[in-house]
This record gives C-alpha cells, structure tokens and sequence, in this order.
C-alpha cells in the first residue's frame, strides 16, 4: 500500500451571544427552563415573520474580516428546507448564495509548525429546536430555536486529527476574543461536522469523502477522526478500499466508533432558495470600514507579539493567550508598569490557583492589575518580604481590601516604640504566663507573638515583634 | 340598491341618528342570513361589542376579516381542516390597525384554503356562492369578503392577493377590490401562500371607503420587514377627481376583440363594456393609449405565477405540521404523524401546488423552472416599471365577463386562449404595483369590472384615476338587491 495522507475538512457551528434571536424577539440566552426563550416565529406560528437582527449582522461581518474573507455586496439569507421535528417552520433561514464570508484564511500552529487552514466560507443562520429522546416520548425545547449561529466551512486541508483540534481551538478563542460567542462547548454551544477521505500521498485524486455528523467537543473530533482514519485505512490495507462509502455517519460517544446513518443516494435535496422576508440589505464600504477598526488583536498575534517582544516562551505565550481576559490582564500588567517575568509568575502562578479555586473568571478576580502592581512595587522595594506579598495577597482577597491597606499598616507596626508599648501592656497582663515561660515552657513564646498580633490586628512585624519579645522575656 | 359608505355611516355615529350597537348587531343578523344562503362565513363573532364613536371615521363601524389574518382569542383557520380549531393568541398588525382605530370585526370570510385558489370553492366549510347569483361563483380567494361586502352586510372586508384574490372576487361580486402597493400594509399575521406576492388589501363599495380603509390599515411594521414607511401618503385626502392630463394605457394584445375571432357574446359585451369606460376616462380629458406589448412576454405570466407561487407556497406551509397547533396526525413515528396531518387536512388542489411546488424547487430543475420564472418576472416587471414613467397607469378588463357559473366552472366558454384576460392582474403581484378593481357595468344582471394598476407606491394616483371613473357610473356603494 502506498503511503496514506489524510485529508480533513470541518464544519463548525457556534452559537453567537446577543441579546435577543436572529430572527425573533426572544432572548438568546442559557436557559435551565424549556420553552422559556420563545417568541411566536419560534415556534413557527401562522402569519409570524422572521426580522433581523442588526448586531448578529455586525457580528458576522466581523468574523467574515477577521478570517481574511471576501465579504458580498448585499446581505440576504435562504431557505434550506426539510421537515425534521426541531425545525418548525419546515425550514432554516440560512445563507448558501452568498456567504457573509467565503475565500478565507486562518493561521493555527500545531506541535510546533504553522499551518494556513482555508476557509470555504462563514455564514449566519438560525439554530433548530433542541429535542430529548426519552424510551416512551421525544421532547422538544423551542429555547434553542432562532438562537443565531455562524456555520464555518473550512476547505478540505488539515492533515490530522491534531491540526483539526488546533484549528478548532484557534478558532474558538478568535470567537471569544472577538466577543462574538462564549464558543462553550459544555453549553453545546460549539457542534461539528467532520469529513474524512484517505488518499496516496502522492496522487492529486482526493479519496472517498465520509461525513460524521454532530461531533460536540474537541476530544471527540479527535477520536472520530482517528477511528474514522482507521477504519478507512485497515479497509485500503486489505485491498477494499471500495467498501468505503460516501456517506454520512454520526459519532458514537459510548463505544468511540462511527456509525452510518444514511448514504449519498439518501443525500436530502434542501431546494434552498432566497427567503422572501427579509429584504437584501446593502453592505457599504463605511459599514465595513467601521466593523474592521474594531478588530482587535488576535490571540495567535498576541501570542507571537510576547514571544517576540516579551521574550516568552512559546508554551508561556500560549498559557497566556488561552483566554481573551486572561491575557487582557497580562497586557494591563504591563502597561502599567509590571516587570513581564513578575506578571507572568503572579499570573500563571497565585491567580491562576486562586481562580480554578474559586472556579471564577479573572473578570470577576478582585485584585485586578493595579493593586497586583501595588503588592509588586512594595516586594520590589523591600518594604514587604515575598512571603508577606503572598499573605497580603491573600488579605486581600480574604478581606476585599486594597493591598496598600496592608502594606502601609506594616511599615506602621514595624515602628519599635510602638510595638514595645504593645507588648509591655501584653507582658503585664500576662504575668502567670510569664512565669510558666521563664519555667521552661518556651513554646509559649508563640503564645506571646499570637497576642501581640491579635492586639495588632495582625499587622504587627512578626521580626520586629519577635526580637522584642525575646529581648523582654529572656532579660 | 344603495348602501351608506364610511364618511355616510360616521356623520349618522356621531349625530347620534344610529348606534355602533345598531350596526353590529345589524351586521350580525345580516351575516347570519348571509351564511344561510352564501356560505360565506367561517366564524360569525356573536358576542362583537359595539365601541366607542371618536373622531376617527371608521370607529364604530363593522367589518369583515379574511379567515387568514390572525385574530386574538378568535378562531383562524384559512378555510384549512389543518386549521380547524386553531385560535390565535395575537392579531395581524392590520386588524390591530383597523381595532386601534375603532372599528370592529363582526366575522371571519371564509375564502379558497390558504388563499391557493381562484373559485371560491375550496374552503374546509364548503363552496361559497355569489350573492347576486347563488349559482355563480365569486372566484377567490376572498370569496366570502367579497360576497358580504355586495351583499351589504358591512361597508368592508379585509382581504388577501397573491395572484388576483382580491380583485377578482371584487369584479364578479361588483365591489371594489384594492390591493395596495407590497409592504405598504404589513404581512404580519396574514397565513402566508407566496410570501413575495402576498398582499393585504380590502373589499368596499367605493373607492373612498377603500382609500379610508387602507389609510388605517397601513403603516411600517417593525414586525415585517418588507414594510415601508408611508406616513407622507395620505389616500384618502389624495383624492380630488382630478385626472386632467393623466395618461392611461391598455394593451392591445389583451383586449383587442379581433384577438378573439370565436368570442363569445359575454365576451364581446364586455370588451364594449371596457371601451365605454375608456371614453369616459377621455371626456375627462385623460390620455388613453392601447399599446402592443410582445406576446411572449405576455403569455409567460401564467407560468411564471405558477412556479413562483407554487414553490413559495410549498415552503411557506411546511409549519403544518401538526406538531404545534392543528389536529395530531396519526402514526407510529414523528414523520408518519406530520405525513397524516397533511394528508388529511389539505385538499388536493393545495396538495397538487406543493407537488409543483417541490419539483420545481429541486436542485435539478430549480434553474430551468424556479431561476427562469424569477428572470421572467424581472423582465415583466421592468417592461411595467418602464410604462409606468411614461404612464399613470394601465387600464384592463377584469376576466372575461361576469362571474361564472359553479356548475360549469372548468367548462371552456370561449374556445379562445382567453388565458390572459384572466390572469394579466399577476402582473400588479409582480411588480408589488398598487391595483384596483371596480365595477364598471353589467352583462345579464350579472356585474362586471374594471381593474386600474399604476406604480409601486404611487396608490394615490391609481386611486383618483378609479375614482373619477367610479363618479361617472352608477356603481359606488351598490349592494345585491334584496328580495
């Protein structure tokens, strides 16, 4: 057998954040309550009809520049139809003419090369009903139907199971970063398509394409691709090649394997044509102009940027960039001052265990750069040793205080005078114990440390306190 | 036999001479009496309740609402078995125009299932007759809207046009029939059967009524977005009888006698008929041009209506499902269930278009029918566009005579291609142009009439044209008299 390339294209669908649907007046929210988010066009009602929404426009052309697309001259959508239980209208409003994005491009590195995915095109649609299958009744939540959803098609070029999870992760952070979806996949808010041929290496003839339906989280895709790949190349190996059909399967979970569900003579005719409701709207050239300024810098050029002018590494760089705010803070660190290396080691290190602690969002993480900065400059400076800059931190989050509040009661309780009145007052009130301490039992010497803190509200020197005490107890 | 119009009704509101209790409960007895021998009633709101009398000159008065615009709490069922029991919990934006205004609906027409049919006899409560021949038809779809109004049940009814459904029923009922400009009246809430043609309009008895009429029922819609703006048009105060100058055109291929060698006597009277008008549109000092339009052009109308509409439709009605609303369909699994609510609520005829319907629409003859049929309609439609900068309007006769016989319906009585006499109103559908039809005389006790259409918002225009015209005969506010 020839030596066998393999060769993947993916479909990958992602539920965009809004406020209301693309095509209704719902909200377009995470709902634990069926058939709550649901507007008459929804459910399909007689005489209802679909407007648009302005920001999932806006959001879909940015999506469309971000990936290099060729953006058309005039929005408009289609109708893809077919009769399924979770499609009301009997139909999808989707876009098939004209794509919002189409002849793309997308830079992913994987295991550490670099790799241009080609984008057939990105188009805005209406998500479907979600249905549960019980033994006895099937039932359908409306919430989902009319959620918008942007469909990416990529050309068939990734090489791997590895390169399809990169493109995918690639892609959801450029979702995220762009805000233009959470991209959770525990939310169902990311579903794929996968299709998968094997051919020569050195032939131009593509092989037997097999669609797998419905894959919905990364380590899925990998393991339908790799089990789909196997599959086709143990049936090569044994000279059936042609037992490899064009056909569309779906992605068994339980057993990790493909199963068939119909074959290409089965393919639906979707008789799309242009809906009828909602009228072309020209694009401009100042619409477009004023979506691109908004373009921020994407997550693989952050990432090279602190490669190349943080001197980062690449695995430190990725670490950072895996999450927009995540990074966001790392650049306010910097902006503000913060030395990379310090900012980094804090943020890899201390927060990033706080918060899968916590289980929060830095968005939500109580020292934001500022007073990160504060506790920095105190350590820089000697006025706190690094161990109290860690339990100042902590203070911090324990209390909700800003850090300067500790770090200035330090220097303050490190005044001598002051401390050795505390701890005479401490010493008179504690003659017994005294006594017992001058007995041999030392170990109370950290009885003495605990009031002295405990008067100090613990912001006592403990150095300081410490060589008091000593110099008062054993004289 | 006379009726009183709107600004008649609205003076005797407010000089207290009448009730808006009167005239409901009038309305009621008559839509009963109506129902009895026409059948021209889904629903008969029993319990209507007068309203207040206010400044606004429909406040007060009944009508009547097509059985596919969604009305609150009040049975809508297209005249569909797929719809039979089914309630709306909203109103279409133009019966809510029409409620804000004070007016109130006293029934439900019944009409041609889902609008999908031009006879009137198609509807889940049986054959609807003409009032001024019970065994005639009305034509369709808005045949109960158009029966009711000629039988002087209300000033008005709402009706829907998609190919000709209000215009049509409007001639062989001898009422006017308007349909105004597409978008001008919001969609939502009309039961659609070809979304790019669907246009809600009226049925009245004059042509004020009808511009008093659209003036409420109008407006942009946030909810339909192929709506539009029409603040600055005001129909009703746009019209002054003035057509000095204005310049009309027919066209030759269509109703030049010689085309129909073999014409039959009701033919013939009504193309004399036609002309009669036309002069009297000249002795007002109107321009009236007949004009030769290619006959390929002309003839493609029909089948161009066919696949736009039927392919639209097929689509448009794949919510009937019997998921939602609707009777439960019977069978094993989910597919079988939708299979039999459809098969048992939708008659043939509908049936039959959603078979043209889906054949046209699949991928290996979508180019050869549904793409053509679009190109052929933009040409269409840009010959009108074209016409409509030299011209005000175009002037034609309305089918081939009065209404026929429901007997006789699929019998040829002209052993011509009378074709496009009884489809050339697809044009105003489109085009989205404003186009309305009034009665312009009679041929054997039977009415006839007379169909106006200019361009896409210039309604204002084709209005006075009609309603010059309708001065100058002695149709305006007839009634079928009562025996």
């Amino acid at each position: 057998m020839n030596k066998q390339k393999i060769v993947i294209g993916l479909e990958m669908h992602c539920e965009m954040k809004s406020n209301s649907k693309v095509f209704s007046a719902a909200r377009n929210s995470y709902n634990e309550l069926a058939n709550d988010n649901v507007a008459p066009l929804d459910m399909a009602f007689p005489g209802t009809l679909p407007t648009l929404n302005k920001e999932c426009v806006r959001k879909s052309i940015l999506m469309s520049l971000a990936l290099n697309c060729k953006v058309p001259e005039y929005f408009y959508f289609d109708r893809k139809n077919y009769y399924y239980p979770d499609l009301p209208k009997g139909y999808q409003i989707t876009q098939m003419h004209d794509p919002i994005g189409t002849n793309g491009y997308v830079l992913i590195d994987t295991n550490g090369y670099e790799k241009k995915v080609l984008i057939h095109d990105i188009h805005l649609e209406e998500d479907s009903a979600s249905l549960d299958h019980y033994s006895d009744a099937s039932l359908i939540d409306y919430n989902r139907s009319g959620i918008p959803l942007l469909e990416l098609v990529t050309e068939p070029c990734l090489n791997s199971a590895d390169e399809a999870v990169s493109f995918l992760e690639e892609m959801r952070r450029i979702y995220q970063y762009l805000d233009v979806s959470e991209a959770d996949t525990k939310k169902g808010q990311i579903r794929c398509d996968v299709n998968v041929s094997i051919m020569d290496e050195d032939s131009n003839v593509l092989g037997t394409k097999v669609e797998i339906k419905n894959v919905n989280s990364f380590a899925n895709v990998k393991e339908a691709i790799n089990y789909e790949v196997n599959r086709q190349l143990k049936l090569k190996e044994d000279g059936k090649y042609n037992e490899v059909e064009q056909e569309t399967r779906r992605f068994d979970e339980e057993s990790g394997t493909t199963i068939r569900m119909r074959g290409k003579v089965d393919a639906i005719d979707y008789k799309y044509f242009v809906e009828p409701n909602l009228p072309k709207y020209k694009i401009t050239k100042e619409y477009l102009e004023s979506i691109k300024k908004t373009i921020p810098m994407l997550p693989r050029d952050r990432k090279l940027n602190y490669i190349n002018k943080y001197n980062l590494s690449e695995h430190e760089a990725s670490l950072i960039i895996k999450d927009k705010d995540y990074a966001n803070y790392f650049d306010e660190c910097i902006n503000i001052g913060i030395d990379i290396k310090q900012a980094y080691n804090w943020l890899v290190g201390n927060i990033t265990s706080y918060l899968n602690k916590e289980d929060i969002s830095i968005k939500d993480f109580f020292i934001g750069p500022t007073y990160l900065k504060e506790i920095i400059d105190a350590l820089n400076n000697n006025t706190i040793s690094s161990k109290q800059a860690k339990e100042i931190f902590n203070e911090c989050l324990n209390t909700l205080k800003e850090p300067k509040d500790f770090i200035s009661n330090n220097t303050q309780v490190s005044n001598k005078d002051e401390l050795e009145n505390i701890i005479i007052n401490i010493l008179n009130n504690n003659t017994k114990q005294i006594e017992d301490y001058k007995n041999g039992k030392t170990n109370l010497f950290d009885y003495f440390v605990g009031q002295v803190m405990k008067e100090t509200k613990g912001k006592a020197n403990p150095v300081i306190t410490k060589e008091i005490l000593k110099d008062k107890l054993d004289n | 036999m006379k009726e009183l119009g709107i600004v008649k009704l609205h003076e005797k509101l407010v000089n207290k001479e009448i009730t808006s209790e009167e005239l409901i409960k009038d309305a009621l007895t008559k839509s009963h009496k109506l129902n009895d021998t026409c059948n021209a009633f889904v629903t008969i709101i029993d319990d209507a309740k007068e309203a207040e009398v206010t400044d606004n000159l429909l406040s007060g008065i009944p009508f009547g609402v097509k059985d596919n615009y969604s009305t609150k709490g009040i049975l809508s069922t297209a005249s569909s078995n797929t719809l039979k029991d089914y309630i709306p919990f909203f109103d279409a934006t133009a019966v809510k125009n029409l409620k804000d205004a004070g007016a109130v609906a006293v029934n439900k027409t019944a009409m041609d299932e889902f609008g999908m049919g031009g006879t009137g006899t198609t509807a889940h409560t049986g054959i609807i007759h003409n009032p001024w021949d019970l065994n005639r038809s009305c034509a369709g779809s808005s045949s109960g809207s158009a029966a009711s109004v000629a039988a002087g049940v209300y000033p008005y009814a709402l009706g829907s046009d998609t190919g000709d459904s209000i215009r049509k029923p409007a001639a062989f009922c001898g009422v006017v029939g308007y349909k105004p400009t597409y978008g001008m009246i919001s969609r939502f809430g009309l039961f659609p059967f070809a979304s790019s043609l669907d246009t809600c309009g009226v049925l009245t008895r004059s042509v004020q009524d009808a511009a008093i009429v659209v003036d409420a029922m109008k407006g942009q819609d946030k909810k339909d977005a192929t709506s539009w703006d029409s603040s600055d048009i005001h129909l009703y105060k746009s019209l002054n009888g003035d057509v000095l100058g204005k310049k009309v055109f027919y066209i030759k291929e269509i109703v030049d006698i010689n085309n129909y060698p073999n014409a039959s006597e009701e033919l013939k009277m009504h193309l004399e008929n036609f002309h009669k008008s036309l002069e009297i549109l000249s002795s007002f000092g109107v321009q009236v041009d007949a004009l030769s339009i290619d006959k390929e052009l002309l003839n493609v109308i029909p089948s161009v209506y066919v696949c736009l509409s039927c392919a639209e439709a097929t689509s448009n009605l794949s919510n009937m499902t019997g998921i939602i609303f609707g009777p439960r369909g019977e069978g094993d699994n989910i597919f079988d269930m939708m299979k039999d609510h459809r098969t048992k609520g939708f008659s043939p005829l509908i049936k039959r278009r959603f078979v043209i319907g889906s054949y046209i629409l699949q991928k290996e003859n979508q180019e050869r029918y549904f793409v053509n049929a679009q190109r052929a309609r933009r040409l269409i439609v840009d010959k009108f566009k074209s016409l409509f900068q030299k011209y005000d309007a175009l002037i034609l006769p309305v089918s081939t005579g009065p209404a026929p016989l429901l007997e006789n319906e699929n019998d040829q009585l002209n052993s011509d291609d009378t074709t496009l006499l009884e489809e050339h109103l697809q044009i105003g559908n489109f085009g989205g142009f404003p186009s309305i039809t009034i009665p312009n005389g009679f041929i054997n006790n039977l009415p006839v009439g007379i169909n106006i259409t200019g361009n896409c918002k210039d309604d204002a225009n084709v209005l006075n044209i009609a309603y010059a015209l309708e001065a100058k005969m002695n149709y305006k506010d007839m009634v079928v008299k009562d025996e």
